[in-house]
């Protein structure tokens, strides 16, 4: 269970400017359930999935993975970077054992483990490649396995397919939900699309435009696999355009 | 389609290098002087009779040994000193004002305090070309450290690799490679240049006895005589030599080193 109490953040410029990005931000999460964060840019949500996974730290309040408050990076949580995050010096393979490495896991043990990963992602032809020889697609696949190794409860994705097409797109949510179902993980997901949201999450967490407070929390309980199209999908998008689209209006005025 | 290419480029080269032999034979001959330029074909000769001795092999043996002294030093203090500087920023405010007072003189002005330390060894030929190379090197360790992205630093913290320590050598070092292998080839190059000026003053080694030995040394030795085809000879010498290594460090780092890049940046 991660149990976010009110949270703020601020940043101070260079100017001597302060930004508040989050507001008192009270969130409960429950195990495996499948959150989606959507909001105007700049509403403060990366910074949310950041506090979170121990990469900055809040100005006040709480937040707790399993009533352990987060003082650091740990490996309780995983984070999928919007951009190529991969070490371009290590092939796929040793990409995947690299947490593994630390913890001292002896060479053939990783590599066996890292290869069920790599499988579970559809990538094990790819086991001996370089980076720079995999489509975008396929980097955060890897990302996701890199992620998931480490064996965490929560999994924290940053727009992770942002920068893929949109047919990718697609194939990697089915793939993302696939690998959802089977290791039954905590996740946070930032996306901008309505249609990604409606599509993946158990809950979408709508936010306002900066300074960034939680606006909405709503429960979708569609079953999966859902029909994008379907009139129930349909009604849910159509509420959340409405109710983000007045926090991108406040954005930009 | 590409192999065709391929065979122009090896004949423009070809052609370009045999023309610019013509033309220096040409000028050569018309001037008619050895001592202001020998022509081609006695640069050629005095080589072939050089090459049937043994002092060539010495010359090249001494100026490969004070050169690796050289570079050693040069990589062993430079990438570690590039690595603290790039890494932490206290060390870098620092020392940054130090190096920044010593790096703008001139590394042949360091000889004569070469030689009062080390003597008219291969030790003081090694300094002056330690300090023509250990600043290329520090500046690029530093700027490829200063340069890794913060994402794979952020992704090996959430990986478990909390560590200074652990995230210098697994994550910023393979990073900065790539600018590392410049800097060391930049050195290198600035070492090779060194490597003239520093035997200029007759530094020996004990190797070949008590004679002077050195690609540079030979230089002057041959101009104080005015054997200026000698003197020329000395001079291909030395830069087919830099291109030699350079070529071979290229080799290595594309081959071994770096091999997971797409396009090498050295």
């Amino acid at each position: 269970m991660l149990s976010i109490k009110n949270l703020n953040k601020t940043y101070h410029t260079e100017e001597g400017d302060e930004v508040v990005a989050l507001l008192d931000i009270n969130l409960d999460v429950a195990d495996k359930e499948f959150v989606c964060f959507i909001g105007p840019s700049g509403c403060g949500k990366t910074t949310l999935l950041r506090i979170t996974a121990g990469l900055e730290k809040p100005d006040s309040g709480t937040l707790t993975v399993n009533n352990e408050p987060i003082t650091g990076p740990g490996p309780d949580r995983g984070m999928v970077f919007q951009e190529y995050s991969l070490f371009p010096w290590r092939t796929v393979l040793k990409n995947i054992t690299f947490s593994l490495e630390l913890k001292k896991i002896p060479k053939s043990e990783r590599e066996k483990i890292a290869r069920d990963f790599l499988e579970l992602v559809g990538l094990s032809k790819f086991a001996d490649s370089y980076p720079h020889e995999l489509s975008g697609g396929m980097k955060q696949r890897v990302a996701i396995a890199r992620a998931l190794v480490n064996d965490p409860d929560v999994l924290l994705m940053d727009e992770p397919f942002g920068a893929v097409d949109a047919q990718t797109r697609n194939r990697l949510q089915h793939e993302l939900l696939n690998i959802w179902e089977k290791k039954k993980k905590t996740v946070l997901f930032i996306t901008h699309s309505v249609d990604e949201a409606v599509f993946l999450a158990d809950k979408v967490v709508v936010f306002t435009a900066r300074p960034g407070r939680v606006k909405e929390v709503i429960s979708i309980d569609l079953p999966r696999p859902r029909e994008r199209t379907s009139f129930e999908a349909n009604a849910v998008r159509e509420h959340l355009l409405a109710t983000l689209g007045a926090e991108i209006q406040a954005a930009i005025d | 389609m590409g192999q065709s290419l391929d065979i122009r480029r090896r004949i423009l080269e070809i052609t370009s290098v045999a023309s610019a032999i013509i033309i220096w034979e040409i000028i050569a001959r018309i001037i008619n002087k050895k001592i202001i330029l020998p022509s081609f074909l006695e640069v050629v000769t005095a080589f072939l009779e050089l090459a049937s001795g043994d002092e060539l092999y010495r010359d090249i043996i001494t100026s490969l040994n004070f050169f690796v002294i050289g570079m050693g030093a040069a990589i062993a203090v430079g990438i570690p000193l590039g690595i603290m500087m790039g890494w932490f920023k206290t060390f870098d405010k620092a020392v940054d004002p130090i190096i920044e007072v010593i790096r703008p003189i001139p590394p042949l002005a360091w000889i004569p305090f070469a030689i009062l330390w080390f003597g008219l060894t291969q030790y003081a030929a090694g300094f002056v070309i330690f300090v023509g190379a250990v600043f290329p090197i520090l500046v690029n360790t530093y700027t490829g450290f200063r340069n890794t992205p913060r994402v794979l630093v952020e992704s090996g913290k959430v990986l478990g690799c909390i560590k200074n320590r652990d995230l210098i050598f697994r994550i910023a070092l393979p990073a900065a490679l790539p600018a590392i292998a410049t800097g060391v080839r930049v050195g290198m190059g600035v070492g090779w240049m060194c490597v003239v000026a520093a035997e200029m003053f007759g530094v020996r080694t004990e190797m070949f006895g008590l004679s002077t030995y050195g690609i540079g040394w030979k230089i002057w030795h041959w101009n104080s005589l005015h054997h200026m085809d000698m003197v020329l000879t000395y001079m291909l010498i030395l830069g087919l030599i830099a291109l030699v290594i350079d070529r071979l460090f290229r080799y290595i780092v594309q081959e071994w080193w770096l091999k997971w890049q797409t396009g090498v940046v050295v």
